[in-house]
């Protein structure tokens, strides 16, 4: 039984399996990032009505909550495979997660960016140095050091074993970003709709709000693929494989 | 955007400049492996025929 | 130096860069975790005296007073347990408005007001539009005098 499941993930996991099913995925999931985009663009900033406080203001929201959300699903996405690469050896674990980094690293910095975009006007300050801020800043900075680490090391699997080991331990950060609104005073507001209770906004504003953050992982399932694909294509360059599929281009 | 479209603008385009950066840069550099790989093969290809001369 | 030992040198200033970005955000961290205090905890005494430290509350309604002729402002802040006088003289922030959350950063003087270099607006994590929050607030007027 186990032996068979194992057979099962290797053949799964074969770059050689995966570089061709990746590539018949990813046309599907990048045409549902774009339609659902669209879709949530057009009902986030032509149909939501504006905020009872904050006005137009607060249709920043469809791009800085999705980004946010995204740059912790990422980051736990990208330590969950490189701990699987560290404890099982599957190479193809340790793809997601180098080509997952970069895109993390993306989100994080829409995120405080959109961030700061909406405090100006509504907080007064474009950044304050409170919990929430503070930590998701230090959640950039990971990306940045597995990034850094992955780059720097030339054998790959010293560079995987280094950088999955900081990506596993900078996953403690993951919880304190979320619960930070509530362990400590903040300027940052509680949760919205992350929460066990109701979401506390209305349906005409959580609809588009929920549209993007869909499409942003189709987004992150099209692009973490795209990239895998070349990395994969790199990493087994000498392979015959590689070599012989390129030869048909 | 009663009078935030400025912060509202910026925000939605950083996003989606950031987003469609990232999105060429990967897809660009599949370009540049395929092309390191054609010049290693091709270098293989004429190493082999001098061993043969 | 040689390839492999520059890339060694590369490894540990990396290494070196993470752990002092950490070291740093830690530290601020570790400084702000308790971003502001509450109105109690300054009746309680637990407030720093010495150093500007920060006070969160609601402007308690009705007590703004704006001076004429320039931006200097008086209100109470309260979190329903105390209150604190603030004065402040600089451009609010656009949701500065009586009955709203804020964070302002400043020092207690010797008559007990908190006087205030920064004030910035905290709002709530409820999305609405102004036609719901409008009903909401007549339905609880109602609910009140029906209860008088």
């Amino acid at each position: 039984m186990f032996s068979k499941i194992w057979k099962w993930i290797q053949t799964f996991s074969s770059p050689k399996y995966f570089y061709g099913t990746a590539g018949k995925l990813i046309p599907w999931f990048a045409a549902g990032a774009l339609a659902l985009t669209v879709w949530g663009l057009y009902l986030g900033l032509f149909v939501a009505p504006p905020d009872y406080q904050q006005g137009e203001s607060y249709r920043i929201i469809y791009v800085h909550v999705p980004a946010a959300w995204m740059s912790l699903f990422i980051y736990v996405a990208m330590a969950v495979s490189a701990s699987v690469g560290l404890i099982w050896q599957i190479r193809l674990a340790d793809v997601i997660a180098s080509a997952s980094a970069p895109i993390g690293a993306a989100f994080a910095f829409i995120a405080l960016v959109t961030g700061s975009l909406w405090g100006k006007p509504m907080w007064g300050a474009y950044w304050v140095w409170d919990a929430r801020l503070t930590s998701e800043l230090i959640l950039l900075f990971l990306y940045f050091g597995y990034m850094a680490l992955q780059s720097a090391i030339e054998d790959q699997r010293t560079a995987d074993k280094a950088s999955g080991l900081l990506a596993i331990v900078g996953v403690v950060n993951v919880p304190i970003i979320h619960y930070s609104v509530e362990w400590w005073n903040t300027l940052h507001q509680g949760a919205t709709v992350t929460k066990f209770d109701k979401p506390s906004i209305d349906t005409s504003m959580l609809i588009p709000l929920l549209l993007m953050a869909l499409a942003f992982k189709l987004f992150y399932a099209a692009l973490v693929l795209v990239r895998a694909r070349n990395e994969v294509l790199y990493r087994d360059r000498n392979r015959r494989w590689v070599r012989e599929l390129i030869q048909k281009l | 955007m009663g009078g935030y479209a400025f912060f509202v603008w910026w925000s939605y385009g950083i996003t989606f400049g950031v987003l469609l950066w990232l999105t060429w840069s990967s897809l660009s550099s599949k370009k540049k492996v395929v092309n390191r790989v054609k010049r290693a093969m091709k270098r293989e290809a004429m190493q082999q025929s001098n061993q043969v001369q | 130096m040689n390839k492999r030992s520059r890339r060694k040198m590369l490894v540990v200033l990396v290494l070196f860069g993470v752990s002092v970005a950490t070291v740093l955000g830690l530290t601020a961290f570790q400084e702000n975790l308790l971003y502001f205090y509450s109105p109690a905890q300054i009746a309680a005494g637990e407030a720093p005296d010495s150093r500007s430290f920060r006070v969160g509350g609601l402007v308690v309604a009705g007590s703004v007073q704006r001076e004429e002729g320039n931006l200097a402002v008086q209100f109470d802040l309260t979190d329903n347990t105390a209150t604190v006088p603030v004065s402040y003289d600089g451009i609010l922030p656009d949701l500065f408005r009586e009955g709203q959350g804020i964070v302002a950063m400043g020092k207690i003087d010797s008559s007990g007001t908190f006087v205030a270099e920064e004030v910035l607006a905290k709002h709530d994590e409820n999305y609405m539009p102004p036609e719901v929050a409008d009903a909401l607030k007549a339905a609880e007027q109602a609910r009140r005098n029906e209860s008088i």
